[in-house]
């Protein structure tokens, strides 16, 4: 597809702001408003920006993993979350937490299952909206060779 | 330790493949010793069970239903499960000859393993939805097993149709022993036994819905169709399922809810009827077939019926000892049949001739199981044959038919006996006859050692075939202790009584039958014009009707059109919605609240209004699509505004992937103006503008209203302390809820999938184009 400089350009530098902006919005959900789903939606868009701008072929060489392994992984990544409060003698998928200490926080960092949960919500968005547009943008970019 | 036989069972099916790639060569042999040593572990429990010892066990599963793992080892139990181990491994053996590299048997062997587990279970289970979810396994690994050659169509159609006859049979049973067992009180055998249902209201019901399901799965009249087609299956299935286990499964059923149903007029009455009809014209059809396996197949459903019949005649001893004597011979004659096919490459007997001198083992093992069927002293199947005869005899009711049929029915199993274990063997050489051998020894141990114990269980009946059957009668008669039950041929034989005259009356007639079976068969070949009324016929207008059906309806309610879809979805909301507001009278405190409105509140709406009106207006696919955007991203704002910020974040992610994704789709799709006529847009008008009218009604009830607040109060009050995020909106997808966002990602998952595989269809045909020019 022939698009204008400007845009290819700007799709180009927007993709990396836009995955750091939805992995901060991924991480930050769990006490400001965000969360994997928005932050999923989030780098979806920035990638499917540059497989406009681009094309289907490039976004996929930029996001290097299959979009449908990536579905694959989110779901395995959100069931195996689960599995913790399952061993832990409560139900499937209730949360289980532990605190991380980093030097030069001043408080422990609260880490569980819920956030494993939500990085797997996060990787299976991403991978389902990008695998329906490059499909399309894919049927675009052949027709317009055949033309 | 019933259940540790079971899960062996189960492990060697799922260790089959892996073991067969490590040992290709004794791999599968090795497999045979399991069910092998287990027929041995249940051998040695005949004594015991034979003088009234019942082993049960028991583990809870889900106790509010009553459903537990129960298992219980009885006469019956006993002697289908030594049916199964070891004609299970002799069938494994004989698999890793017959279908020697093959590069899919080691996946034949497991599901042959996870069938024999299945039937296994079925027997043992002493609870009724146990026994039905092993039912149904049974029916899932023989659709497996039947379609194993899945390149041929005919094996397709024939494992598809076992599926489906049985498959509808097996629902009509899981209603029927739902139902017997709320009749019951309870669903272990226990609550069942002791013929308190036969008084029940639902008693009628009862009777037909688990008589279909044993009817279907044993090839009983009207359902008999179904297993000669599956004789598409390899030569080691038919042995295993379709003689010795899967379909006696039906006859098993009824023997096992016989002291519960039983002693009825309905049931007796039925099973009489039924189980005759089966056996006459099913015999009848056997000597008309002119493949081995077909021959084999009518004249099972033969016996088939004459054990259901004989359970109907309350004959428990014949049932007993005729199931015995069947499989013996039948799965014997099964797998000689497969062997002189893979030799020859003949399934015709006629075309067959003079094979003793090329395979002489081969035909000692057919003759001696062909001589069992045909009712030979002192073989098992004379001992079987002539209880069969005295039971028709000697009934008080049903002496003269039962006799008559019978009598009729044994002199054309003789005919068939002698066309399949006589005719290939014996004559002047036939030319496909001349590179054949004997098979090796894998292939020849089932035949072997099962005309062998035809042999020694009608010469020897104390060995283990009296045993057997006295434990047998004891299961089919509901009673605690065996009596006794003699099977000596020569009492049989002498004094002769008129069963003896019958026996060998119909064995001469059936010899003279298979002398001029020349113009016998081209009698039976006029009538062949009756076969458009069958009941294969039947089923094949059926399942056409069904597809019609299926197509017609898809036609009308799936018919492809996304405006049709959506005007019909958003039709049934605005019905449903309507009548609730009717119906809880709420418009009348309906209020609409003016105060508080601000300058920006107006601002937003009227530019909501006036984007959502325009998007209507545009003349261009493009255009419409940004401005219906712009209606979205107003609405993010103001989900913004009035402290909803995880939404309004989401609505502004989704509004800019949907427009992208919509500018690619409008790239395929034709201009936007020829779409839709002006009548068409009235309508679409008017059912847009209806729901608005409702969605807003709905929401000012909504809001006039004092909402219940308890279930947000306490996701409020609790996200922090035990979620440990402030963030309840997140705090809820991701903890409280996570089992609803698990579902929800996974359709998420399977929708993109579906969009991607429904697109790479379409694009699929190019290419093919291509390769064309």
């Amino acid at each position: 597809m022939n698009s204008s400089l400007i845009f290819r350009t700007a799709s180009a530098v927007l993709l990396p702001v836009m995955l750091v902006l939805s992995i901060v919005v991924l991480l930050r959900g769990h006490n400001e408003p965000g969360g994997g789903f928005v932050g999923g939606l989030l780098a979806a868009t920035g990638f499917s920006l540059y497989a406009l701008s681009h094309d289907a072929t490039n976004a996929r060489r930029v996001l290097r993993i299959d979009p449908i392994v990536l579905i694959g992984l989110g779901l395995l990544v959100a069931v195996l979350s689960g599995v913790p409060g399952l061993l832990g003698a409560s139900a499937f998928l209730d949360g289980f937490w532990g605190s991380l200490a980093l030097p030069g926080f001043p408080e422990a960092l609260k880490v569980g299952t819920p956030l494993v949960f939500d990085i797997g919500v996060y990787m299976l968005v991403l991978g389902g909206a990008v695998l329906m547009v490059l499909t399309l943008e894919e049927l675009c970019d052949d027709a317009a060779a055949g033309c | 330790m019933i259940a540790a036989s079971l899960i062996l069972l189960a492990l060697a099916a799922i260790a089959a493949p892996v073991l067969h790639r490590l040992l290709p060569r004794g791999g599968v042999l090795l497999l045979a010793l399991v069910p092998f040593g287990l027929g041995c572990w249940f051998a040695t429990m005949v004594p015991g069970v034979s003088s009234g010892t019942v082993v049960s066990e028991s583990w809870p599963w889900i106790e509010d239903l009553g459903v537990g793992f129960s298992f219980r080892l009885d006469g019956l139990s006993l002697t289908f499960a030594l049916l199964i181990c070891f004609v299970g491994s002799f069938v494994l053996a004989y698999t890793s000859s017959y279908l020697r590299g093959n590069p899919r048997i080691g996946s034949f062997c497991a599901t042959l393993l996870a069938f024999m587990t299945a039937m296994l279970g079925l027997v043992l289970a002493d609870n009724l939805i146990l026994l039905f979810a092993f039912w149904e396994l049974t029916s899932i690994t023989s659709f497996l097993l039947i379609g194993f050659e899945s390149g041929r169509d005919g094996a397709r159609r024939a494992a598809l149709q076992a599926l489906l006859v049985t498959g509808l049979g097996g629902l009509a049973l899981l209603a029927g022993l739902v139902l017997l067992g709320l009749a019951a009180g309870g669903f272990e055998m226990a609550d069942v036994m002791g013929g308190a249902v036969r008084q029940h209201p639902l008693y009628v019901p009862i009777v037909v819905l688990v008589l279909l399901g044993a009817f279907t799965k044993s090839a009983i009249f009207p359902f008999h169709f179904w297993l000669p087609n599956a004789m598409e299956a390899p030569s080691p299935v038919s042995a295993l399922l379709h003689s010795a286990t899967m379909v006696k499964a039906g006859v098993y059923l009824v023997a096992r809810l016989h002291p519960a149903l039983g002693q009825t007029l309905l049931w007796d009455e039925v099973l009489v009827l039924f189980g005759g009809v089966t056996m006459i014209g099913a015999a009848f059809l056997a000597t008309r077939q002119s493949q081995l396996k077909r021959i084999l197949a009518y004249s099972t459903v033969s016996s088939l019926g004459t054990l259901v019949m004989l359970i109907g005649l309350g004959a428990a001893k014949a049932a007993a000892t005729y199931l015995l004597a069947h499989a013996m011979f039948k799965g014997c004659l099964f797998l000689v049949a497969g062997s002189v096919t893979k030799q020859t490459g003949e399934k015709d007997p006629e075309r067959l001739g003079g094979l003793r001198r090329r395979m002489p083992i081969t035909t000692v093992a057919a003759m001696t199981g062909a001589l069992s069927m045909a009712g030979m002293f002192p073989l098992i199947g004379f001992t079987g044959k002539e209880l069969v005869l005295k039971a028709g005899l000697y009934h008080p009711e049903w002496a003269l038919p039962a006799t008559i049929l019978t009598a009729c029915a044994g002199t054309l199993t003789v005919m068939a006996a002698l066309l399949v274990g006589a005719r290939p063997f014996i004559g002047g050489l036939s030319d496909s006859a001349e590179p054949a051998r004997d098979p090796d020894w894998r292939q020849l141990a089932g035949p072997i050692v099962l005309a062998g114990a035809g042999v020694l269980a009608g010469v020897m009946p104390w060995l283990f075939a009296e045993p057997l059957v006295r434990a047998t009668v004891a299961s089919l008669e509901g009673t605690a202790v065996p009596g006794e039950a003699r099977l000596r041929p020569l009492e049989l034989l002498w004094p002769p009584t008129v069963a003896t005259g019958l026996s060998f009356m119909a064995l001469a007639l059936g010899l003279g039958l298979y002398l001029i079976r020349v113009p016998y068969r081209r009698l039976g070949a006029s009538l062949g014009g009756l076969g458009r009324f069958g009941a294969d016929r039947l089923y094949d207008s059926a399942l056409g009707g069904l597809l019609g059906a299926a197509a017609f309806q898809t036609r009308i309610v799936q018919n492809g059109s996304l405006q049709s879809y959506v005007r019909v979805t958003l039709l049934v909301v605005i019905a449903t919605w309507a009548a609730a507001l009717v119906r809880s009278n709420a418009l009348a405190t309906m209020t609409l609240p003016t105060d508080g409105v601000t300058v920006l509140d107006l601002a937003i709406g009227i530019v909501l209004v006036g984007a959502a009106i325009s998007s209507t207006l545009q003349r261009s696919a493009l255009a419409s699509v940004i401005v219906l955007g712009a209606v979205g991203f107003v609405l993010a704002l103001v989900f913004a505004l009035y402290g909803s910020p995880d939404v309004a974040m989401t609505q502004f992610a989704v509004e800019t992937l949907i427009v992208i994704i919509f500018v690619l789709v409008i790239f395929h799709l034709p201009r936007y103006s020829a779409f839709t006529g002006t009548w068409r847009r009235i309508l679409d008008a008017s059912v847009a503008s209806l729901l608005g009218i409702l969605a807003t009604a709905l929401t000012l009830v909504v809001v006039s209203r004092p909402a219940p607040e308890s279930v947000s109060t306490y996701y409020a009050e609790h996200a922090v302390p035990d979620a440990f995020g402030r963030n309840v909106v997140n705090v809820i997808l991701v903890d409280f809820r996570a089992l609803d966002t698990l579902g929800e990602i996974f359709v998420i998952g399977v929708a993109a999938v579906g969009v991607h595989t429904l697109l790479r269809l379409r694009a699929a045909p190019a290419p093919r184009e291509e390769a064309g020019a």
